[in-house]
C-alpha cells in the first residue's frame, strides 16, 4: 500500500506569555492508504494538536509533513484552505454543523467551495446522506436531529468532498455508547471502502475498533501497535 | 469579480441573509431610515424651491424701479434740497445709454405714493381706488393676468389717449353685480367716464399695488391730471442674462448725470430691485436644499455605520460558522467576499425600499398640499442623479464598512474559531 501520511520529527510549542509550552516533541509516523488509526492519549498529551497539524488548521514549528506525496509546508491561509478542501474531511466532537442550513445544505457545503454547481452538489450530497442512512432527514435543520444523526450528517459532509484522509476528533465524545457504536460502525464501513481515517479518542473500546493504535504521552509516541479490529456491529444490539 | 456574477455566491448570500431574519431586518431598517430621510428631505426642499419659483413666476425677476427725490448735496451750481424732476424723455436716454435694459416704462400714479385715490362711481355704487398711468410695455415686464374676454392696454389706446381702463378684481366686485359682465361697461373715474376693457386678476408682481387698482393708458393719465412731461417713477426690466444690480447702478449714474446731481448723492435718486430680493429668497431655498443634502447624507452614513456595526456583531456571532466554512475549504477571500456582499446587498435592499417609501411620502404630501396656493410647496421631486448618487454612495460605503467585519472574520484562525463554544 502507498504511504498516505508521513510525518518526520514534528515539533510544536505554544508561547504562553514568557513560558513556552512544548506540546509535540518530535513525532514520527507513517500511515498507509486504507488504514484506520486511533490516536490515544490523556488530555494534554498533544493528540488534538497533532490532528490540527495534520488537518492544516495549525502549523508545526519544525519537521516535515507529507500528504500523499505533497509536502505541506509554508502554507498561506488561501492555500491551506484549498488543500483542506481537496485533501481532507473533518469530523468534530461537537459536530460543527451550520445551524441555519439543512442537513443536505450542510453536506453540500464543501462541494460549494469546490465550485461544484448546485444541481450536482445536491445530488451528490443526497447520495452521501443516503449512505449514512439519513435520506429522509435531508431537509431538516441540525436542531431537529439527534446527536448521532448530527454526527452522521457531519461524516457525510466530510466524505462529500471525497478526501484523501478523514480526520475525526473525538467523534463519539458527545454521544452515548449505543450511538457511539453506530457512528463507529459507519466509520468502519467507510474505511472498508478503502478510505484512510485517523480517529482521535481517549476511549479504549472506540480505539479497539480501529486497526492500529498510537499512544501519545507528553508529546511523544510511546506505543504504536497494529491490533485486531473489533467490529462495532458486534456491540450493536 | 467572477464571484460576483456566480449564481452560487448569491445563493449562499441569500441563504445566510434569509435564515437570519431578525438580524437582516434590524440591519435593513437602519439604512432604510437613512435613505428615507434623505429622499423625504431632498424632495421637500425641492418642493419648497419649486414653490418659491411658482410664487415668483409672475414677477419679472430682473425688474427694478427708479425715482427721484430732493438732492442732499450741492452740485454744479445748484444748492442742496433741490427737487430732481423725472422726465418721460429720460427713459429714452436710459434706453440708449444702458444696453442691458430690455424694457423701460415711465409710470404716473394717483393715490399710491401720495395724492388721494380717485373716487370712482358706477350707478349707485362708488369707492376710491388708486389709478396708474401705464405704458402697454408694462405687460411685457410683469405678466398681467386678464380675465377671459378682456385685454390689457394696447398701443392704440396709448396713441390716441383713449379713455379705457383695466380694473382690479376687487373693483369689479364692488362696482358690478355678480353675474354682470364688466367688459364694455362705463365707470366714472373722478369726472371722466372710462370704458372697462379688462379685469386684472391680481398677482403680486410689483412691490406695490393691490387687487383694487385701476390702470389707464399713460397718455390718458397725462391729459387727465395734467402731468405734462413728468413721470413719478420708471419701471425697468433688464435682459435675463444681465446683472440687475449693475443695471440699477447704471440707471442711477445716468439719471444723476442728466439732472446734474452730485455723483455721490445717495438720496437724490431712489431705486429698488426685485432681482436682489429674489436672489436672496432663492438663495434661502438653495440653502435648505443644501442642508437637506447634508442631513440626508449624514443619516445615510449613520445607517451604513449601523449596518457595519450589526455585521460586526454578527461576525462575532458567526465566528464558529465561519470557522467551519474555512475548515471545509473556504479561502479567506471567499469569506471576505461573503461578508462584504452581504453588507452591500443589505445596503442596496434597504436603499431601494427607502427610496420607494420616501417617494410615497413625498407623493402623499404633494397630494395634501396640492390645493393650497399660498403654501410655497409644489411638485416635490428628487432629481435622478441625486438618487443614483445616493445609491452609489451607499454601495461604496457598504463595501467600505463591510471591510471591517470581513477583515475581522478572516483575522480569526479557523482553529480558534472552531474551538469557540
Amino acid at each position: 500500500m502507498p504511504t498516505m501520511i508521513e510525518i518526520k520529527d514534528l515539533h510544536k510549542s505554544y508561547q504562553m506569555g514568557s513560558n513556552s509550552l512544548h506540546v509535540l516533541k518530535g513525532i514520527n509516523f507513517k500511515a498507509e492508504a486504507g488504514e484506520l488509526v486511533a490516536i490515544m492519549g490523556s488530555s494534554g498529551s498533544g493528540k488534538s494538536t497533532l490532528l490540527n497539524i495534520l488537518g492544516m488548521l495549525d502549523e508545526a514549528n519544525s519537521g516535515d509533513y507529507i500528504l500523499d506525496g505533497v509536502p505541506i509546508k509554508n502554507l498561506n491561509e488561501t492555500k491551506a484552505a484549498q488543500y483542506r478542501n481537496k485533501f481532507l474531511g473533518f469530523v468534530f466532537q461537537s459536530f460543527n454543523l451550520i445551524n441555519y442550513k439543512t442537513a443536505l445544505e450542510n453536506v453540500a457545503l464543501p462541494l460549494y467551495y469546490q465550485k461544484v454547481g448546485r444541481k450536482e452538489r445536491e445530488a451528490k450530497a443526497m447520495r452521501y446522506l443516503e449512505q449514512v442512512g439519513l435520506r429522509e432527514w435531508a431537509n431538516h435543520l441540525p436542531s431537529e436531529l439527534s446527536g448521532g444523526q448530527k454526527q452522521r450528517v457531519a461524516i457525510a459532509r466530510a466524505m462529500a468532498s471525497e478526501p484523501k484522509v478523514l480526520l475525526a476528533d473525538e467523534p463519539t465524545g458527545a454521544l452515548d455508547s449505543t450511538t457511539s457504536y453506530e457512528v463507529m460502525e459507519l466509520i468502519q464501513q467507510i474505511n472498508d471502502q478503502g478510505n484512510t481515517i485517523l480517529v482521535v479518542t481517549h476511549e479504549e473500546d472506540i480505539a479497539h475498533m480501529c486497526k492500529r493504535i498510537i499512544h501519545l504521552r507528553d508529546g511523544v509516541i510511546v506505543e504504536d501497535k497494529k491490533i485486531k479490529q473489533k467490529r462495532a456491529s458486534e456491540y450493536v444490539q | 469579480m467572477r464571484l460576483l456574477f456566480d449564481k452560487n455566491t448569491w445563493q449562499e448570500i441569500f441563504g445566510s441573509i434569509g435564515k437570519n431574519k431578525t438580524r437582516t431586518i434590524i440591519t435593513v431598517v437602519g439604512v432604510l431610515w437613512g435613505i428615507f430621510i434623505y429622499i423625504a428631505l431632498a424632495g421637500a426642499a425641492k418642493g419648497l424651491d419649486n414653490g418659491f419659483e411658482r410664487n415668483f413666476e409672475t414677477v419679472a425677476k430682473n425688474s427694478l424701479w427708479a425715482w427721484t427725490n430732493r438732492t442732499s448735496m450741492p452740485y454744479g451750481g445748484y444748492k442742496i434740497g433741490r427737487a430732481v424732476p423725472l422726465r418721460v424723455g429720460d427713459a429714452d436716454v436710459l434706453r440708449n445709454r444702458i444696453p442691458d435694459i430690455e424694457y423701460i416704462a415711465p409710470v404716473n400714479t394717483k393715490g399710491v405714493f401720495g395724492g388721494d385715490a380717485a373716487l370712482t362711481v358706477r350707478g349707485l355704487k362708488s369707492n376710491s381706488y388708486p389709478v396708474y398711468g401705464y405704458f402697454p410695455d408694462i405687460a411685457k415686464m410683469a405678466t398681467q393676468k386678464i380675465y377671459d374676454g378682456g385685454r390689457f392696454i394696447n398701443e392704440e389706446d396709448m396713441a390716441s389717449a383713449r379713455k379705457v381702463c383695466v380694473i382690479g378684481e376687487r373693483v369689479q366686485q364692488e362696482l358690478f353685480e355678480k353675474n354682470e359682465n364688466p367688459i364694455g361697461a362705463y365707470i366714472r373715474v373722478e369726472k371722466v367716464y372710462f370704458e372697462v376693457i379688462g379685469v386684472n386678476k391680481f398677482t403680486q408682481t410689483t412691490p406695490f399695488g393691490s387687487d383694487g387698482d385701476i390702470f389707464i393708458p399713460f397718455n390718458t393719465f397725462k391729459k387727465l391730471y395734467n402731468t405734462g412731461d413728468s413721470a413719478q417713477f420708471f419701471t425697468i426690466s433688464a435682459y435675463d442674462d444681465a446683472d440687475v444690480v449693475q443695471v440699477e447702478k447704471d440707471v442711477k449714474r445716468v439719471l444723476k448725470s442728466i439732472h446734474r446731481v452730485h455723483p455721490d448723492d445717495e438720496r437724490a435718486i431712489g431705486s429698488f430691485n426685485l432681482g436682489e430680493i429674489f436672489g436672496r429668497i432663492m438663495g434661502f431655498a438653495q440653502g435648505i436644499t443644501f442642508l437637506s443634502l447634508i442631513v440626508g447624507l449624514a443619516t445615510i452614513l449613520a445607517g451604513v455605520i449601523g449596518i457595519g456595526n450589526i455585521l460586526l456583531i454578527s461576525v462575532k456571532e458567526r465566528t464558529k460558522e465561519l470557522g467551519i466554512r474555512r475548515a471545509l475549504g473556504a479561502t479567506p477571500g471567499e469569506v471576505r467576499t461573503l461578508i462584504i456582499l452581504e453588507s452591500v446587498f443589505l445596503t442596496m435592499l434597504a436603499g431601494v425600499i427607502g427610496i420607494v417609501l420616501g417617494a410615497g411620502v413625498l407623493n402623499l404630501i404633494n397630494n395634501m398640499t396640492a390645493d393650497t396656493t399660498d403654501f410655497p410647496y409644489t411638485n416635490p421631486t428628487v432629481p435622478i442623479p441625486l438618487v443614483i448618487g445616493a445609491l452609489l454612495i451607499m454601495v461604496i460605503l457598504g463595501t467600505l464598512i463591510g471591510l471591517i467585519p470581513a477583515q475581522r472574520a478572516v483575522s480569526i484562525k479557523p482553529i480558534d474559531a472552531l474551538r469557540e463554544e
